[in-house]
């Protein structure tokens, strides 16, 4: 009886071998296209540590560029303010400190203000893409992108406000979270100038 | 002088870097000036005001206006309306 269920086990097996064979044979030609698919998508993805390393490169840049309270500033706040010049230029409030300024976001649009009030003028929305051999990627790393708007705006602030959407505040910023990082801001400038020294009397 | 050229997802990247008084460097600075320019990068000169001290960059749009005492340039991708 063993003898008759092994035998017939065996006969089984050699009927099914092929089967399972040419089964096993179509999975793996199924798979490879998905396996080199996969490894492409992988390569894509690249470096998971380079995006990291381009921030890190860059804000070194910046660092070298800007002044010490500018760094500082994006350090600690996350943005950078940089006082508008036009005006000024124009001789229309010459001697006098500047009458609007800037906050440079990085990927965000560039917020103009009163300087003395706090009040939002506009949204500036500028971008700052690399389409030369861009396949996938034409995004700078963030501090690149604040250090080309700073250099833009101080080098030349006419030509970058040209060349920006003009837009009124809130369209993409939250004029509240403006309003807050104004209000961090004073709050960081007057720990950094420290307590103010009493009159002697 | 070095010229830098800002990249995604790089960070900055070296392109050259020469003496502007050597004849063949600055033939090979001015040819990778032209080259930037003519790919659409803004060229852009960090530098300190003289009276104020404050730190500002010069926008340059040819090799002739890139101050003598330059230690770098630094190129970037044009601001277009977002």
């Amino acid at each position: 009886m063993v003898l008759a269920l092994l035998v017939l086990a065996i006969v089984a097996a050699g009927l099914a071998a092929p089967v399972a064979v040419r089964a096993f044979e179509r999975h793996r030609a199924q798979r490879k296209p998905r396996q080199a698919r996969r490894r492409r998508e992988l390569r894509d993805l690249g470096d998971p540590g380079r995006e990291r390393r381009a921030e890190q490169r860059a804000r070194e840049l910046l660092r070298s560029c800007v002044n010490e309270e500018e760094w500082a500033m994006y350090r600690d706040l996350g943005f950078i303010r940089v006082f508008g010049r036009m005006t000024r230029k124009a001789g229309r409030d010459a001697g006098s400190s500047s009458a609007y300024a800037y906050l440079i976001y990085p990927h965000k649009p560039i917020v103009a203000y009163v300087a003395k009030t706090g009040r939002l003028l506009s949204e500036y929305c500028v971008e700052f893409p690399d389409l030369t051999g861009a396949i996938s990627q034409s995004r700078l790393p963030d501090s690149d992108d604040v250090l080309a708007k700073w250099m833009a705006l101080t080098g030349d602030e006419e030509r970058l406000i040209r060349n920006a959407n003009m837009h009124l505040p809130g369209r993409q910023v939250d004029p509240s979270r403006v309003r807050r990082d104004l209000w961090r801001l004073s709050e960081w400038e007057r720990q950094r100038r420290g307590p103010l020294k009493a009159p002697r009397t | 002088m070095k010229f830098l050229r800002m990249k995604p997802g790089h960070g900055e990247v070296l392109l050259t870097e020469g003496d502007p008084s050597v004849r063949e460097d600055e033939e090979r600075l001015v040819e990778a000036f032209r080259r930037q320019l003519d790919e659409g990068m803004w060229a852009a000169v960090p530098e300190t005001e003289s009276h104020s001290g404050r730190r500002q960059a010069r926008m340059v749009k040819s090799y002739a206006e890139i101050p003598a005492e330059a230690e770098r340039v630094i190129f970037f991708p044009r601001a277009a309306g977002g």
